[in-house]
């Protein structure tokens, strides 16, 4: 065991126990601020696993989307609501056998799919690390922009279309807003808008 | 070196916690998006070791995908829970009950 390798596993491990602990910090917090800045963590410890794993691109736009964008419009959309967080502490006890029983079962069921048995090093071995002119962003590009173009596009339009809709439900309803009534507008009779007047005449002034 | 059960281990500690927090936050509906968020971050990890052990770039773009559209579907539930907050003034899921008969 080489150096590299020891501070890859410390590198490993570390991250791991500390994606582990911001998880447990989101559901267990009862303050939602709390729970995003947890959430927060982890992704962050996430991208350094995942720069672990040479996918350098998606590390990056972990923490640009999500960090940079997703979690401050939690935070945003948190800060904005005026919630009280005394209440949802009743719950928690109640449910937490529940929970833990839930959990720990899909847990150790997946534990014994993903077993170091059925994918461990000598099922799959480590791939050898990539030269110092591999591009992560270049390779990821390049299938992006030719294999995978279409579906490139239609994310491109779904997040327009999740823009449009995200705009549309939460712009304020403004109730004094001068709209035509084509129905009103069509049914008028002539009665409604023409007033004939009776004016009399004045007499000639000499 | 790090064996590929490894990071499949920690997607399924990932999940499970998430599913642990669907479980015990069952009053509010922003903690609820944050644990959705979780779980999707755990799958998310499941494609790039996959990706990385099997040597195929495709499992990253999978990855690339999950994240669009993970961000519009946060966009527009945070629109959802605004207009929820506006029109209810709670965000308790316990008291969103209209639909009950």
């Amino acid at each position: 065991m080489t150096i590299p390798h020891i501070i890859e596993q410390v590198v490993f491990y570390f991250s791991a126990i500390m994606v582990v602990i911001s998880g447990i910090m989101v559901i267990a917090q009862r303050n939602p601020v709390r729970g995003a800045l947890a959430l927060v963590l982890a992704f962050v410890f996430s991208a350094v696993l995942w720069i672990l794993l040479e996918s350098e691109f998606l590390a990056l736009a972990l923490i640009f989307v999500y960090v940079g964008a997703v979690m401050t419009l939690f935070l945003f959309v948190v800060m904005m609501l005026d919630m009280d967080i005394e209440p949802m502490k009743r719950n928690f006890v109640r449910y937490l056998p529940i929970g833990l029983f839930i959990s720990v079962l899909v847990l150790a069921f997946m534990i014994y799919v993903v077993a170091p048995e059925h994918f461990g090093l000598s099922k799959y071995a480590k791939p050898l690390h990539a030269s110092a002119a591999y591009s992560n962003v270049k390779e990821l590009g390049h299938v992006l922009y030719t294999k995978f173009v279409y579906p490139f596009e239609l994310a491109a339009v779904l997040l327009l279309v999740a823009m449009v809709s995200a705009i549309s439900l939460a712009l304020p309803v403004v109730r004094e807003r001068k709209l035509q009534n084509p129905a009103e507008q069509v049914m008028v009779k002539r009665e409604d808008r023409i007033r004939l007047v009776n004016v009399p005449s004045e007499k000639r002034i000499d | 070196m790090i064996a590929l059960s490894n990071y499949l281990i920690l997607g399924a500690i990932l999940f499970s916690l998430s599913i642990a927090g669907f479980v015990l936050n069952r009053r509010n509906v922003i903690t609820l998006l944050m644990c959705v968020e979780l779980m999707l971050l755990a799958v998310n990890m499941n494609f790039i070791a996959f990706s990385h052990y099997l040597n195929d770039i495709k499992g990253q773009v999978f990855v690339f995908f999950i994240l669009t559209v993970a961000a519009a579907e946060t966009a527009i539930g945070l629109a959802i829970v605004v207009l929820l907050y506006r029109n209810k003034k709670t965000i308790d899921v316990q008291e969103l009950d209209s639909l009950k008969g």
